[in-house]
């Protein structure tokens, strides 16, 4: 009847040392649509694809920014995210008030991972069933983050994550060199939407469909979607 | 039966023994916070110059007018530039140098850029000491300290004050308790409003912070002639001084004081 008996919670290793519900979380974010991030020594940028349930329905929403110098893109289930955006908020909120400091971005990193872990080691939990892409600038720069739901953090130059993602992922690493070096944001965005194309199957990049987020020295973390992502289609 | 427990009587006094009236004469306080510091440390005195900032407070622990402890040290280094300086109660301050040091180690946990980008700076550890501060005063529970934060932060001077109010303001000369009366007129001899810093180098300053506590020394009775000296300067990083003497003192004008004691005036 069951497929496996060792996958039903977080807290019991399979003989081969493996935590299915964790790999089964991993998968989950596959499901989710694509959404690339990349950074040059300047920036950090998000670009997203928004799915709708239907014709007549609205777009879900890939990016939520969480502080003026932080946000983050989701691929995955939008509650758990939600959850997740919520708390770095707070923690954000925490640094401002208490230290008036902004939140560094490997701090955010390291809370995430903690909460996320906390998940896979007690008995009737589970892990969350979302992958975030975190960027932001502090004071040691631009950041991107690779956050998974087994708690694993990674600092990347270019990353992608959600459905057919290996095709952007092999877009970014090609170029890597060149958009490493660009100042100019809006030219970062372009490597980002162009990242983003390589991951579509049927669909093509409208104003409604795309999502994009930009954050740097001098720019506060800022999201563009509808009429505002035109002239980088 | 009789429901009140007060007619039940109590245990025989030969089997439990006799009540213990120190039960029903305890405080009639449930609790009591703060109402007075015991043992306390004096002046803290501050200034900036151009290259950074200077600041002094000797190393008396007063329990009232008793000399009590003759080697607390009241500046507190945090992290590489920053100095924390504390005046009033003495365990209070090293209650805030036990959350200073667990902050510190908080900071540089997992921090990659804990030496340099992500370090405390000043303003960092400024807006925590006064919101907690404040935070404590509004518990009527107030930490009894007045406290300068001096430090250099993007190669700038960094001095600020916040007492046990949670009351705070900056300026380029600080000082606590009674130095606030006789250094900061001293301090402003030298600089007297935000352009003077420039004109200002670590020679003048220093002379004039080791001729304020002198003064301090002459008219303050509950004060040591041990100091502690510490500098921030932003090329020499944290200088630390410590162990240092109130130095040429000339105690002729003491003869001269009348008005108080035996003497008739």
């Amino acid at each position: 009847m069951f497929r496996n008996n060792y996958d039903g919670d977080t807290v019991t290793f399979s003989p081969t040392g493996r935590l299915f519900q964790v790999e089964y979380a991993l998968e989950a974010i596959k499901q989710g649509s694509v959404t690339v991030g990349l950074r040059s020594s300047k920036h950090a940028v998000l670009v997203a694809l928004k799915r709708n349930a239907d014709e007549l329905s609205s777009y879900q929403k890939k990016i939520i920014k969480c502080d003026e110098h932080l946000g983050l893109s989701l691929a995955g289930l939008a509650p758990d995210a939600r959850v997740l955006s919520t708390y770095l908020r707070q923690q954000c909120n925490y640094s401002k008030l208490v230290f008036n400091r902004k939140l560094s971005v490997e701090k955010a990193g390291h809370l995430l991972s903690d909460k996320a872990q906390k998940n896979t080691q007690s008995y009737g939990g589970r892990p969350y069933g979302v992958g975030l892409l975190v960027v932001g600038y502090d004071n040691s720069g631009p950041h991107l983050l690779e956050f998974q739901p087994s708690g694993n953090i990674l600092e990347l130059y270019g990353s992608a994550i959600g459905a057919r993602s290996q095709g952007s992922k092999t877009y970014l690493e090609r170029v890597l060199k060149d958009f490493t070096e660009i100042e100019d944001v809006n030219e970062l965005i372009k490597v980002g939407v162009e990242a983003i194309r390589q991951s579509l199957k049927d669909e093509t990049l409208t104003v409604d469909n795309l999502s994009i987020a930009a954050v740097g020295k001098d720019l506060p973390f800022t999201v563009y979607d509808g009429e505002l992502v035109r002239p980088f289609l | 039966m009789n429901h009140d427990p007060f007619s039940w009587g109590r245990p025989s006094d030969e089997t439990y023994g006799t009540y213990n009236n120190t039960i029903a004469s305890a405080s009639p306080f449930p609790k009591m916070n703060t109402q007075q510091p015991i043992i306390t440390g004096t002046s803290v005195i501050s200034m900036k110059y151009n290259n950074g900032v200077i600041i002094a407070a000797d190393n008396l622990g007063a329990y009232g007018s008793l000399l009590r402890f003759n080697d607390v040290e009241r500046l507190i280094p945090v992290g590489k530039r920053t100095i924390v300086g504390v005046s009033g109660d003495v365990s209070d301050m090293q209650h805030i140098e036990q959350i200073l040091s667990d902050l510190e180690i908080e900071n540089n946990y997992d921090n990659s850029y804990a030496d340099d980008e992500e370090t405390l700076k000043p303003s960092y550890i400024f807006e925590y000491l006064s919101t907690l501060m404040y935070q404590r005063r509004s518990k009527m529970n107030p930490l009894w300290n007045a406290i300068i934060v001096a430090g250099v932060e993007d190669d700038k001077p960094f001095l600020k004050y916040v007492n046990l109010l949670g009351v705070t303001y900056s300026s380029p000369t600080l000082a606590t308790g009674f130095g606030a009366h006789l250094a900061i007129p001293l301090l402003r001899r030298v600089i007297d409003r935000e352009e003077d810093i420039e004109s200002t180098n670590l020679e003048l300053a220093e002379k004039t912070i080791l001729e304020s506590m002198k003064v301090l020394y002459y008219r303050d009775a509950h004060s040591s002639r041990k100091f502690s000296l510490a500098i921030i300067d932003k090329e020499q990083g944290l200088v630390f001084k410590k162990g240092l003497q109130v130095e040429n003192m000339s105690w002729k004008f003491a003869k001269d004081i009348k008005g108080y004691g035996t003497q008739k005036v």
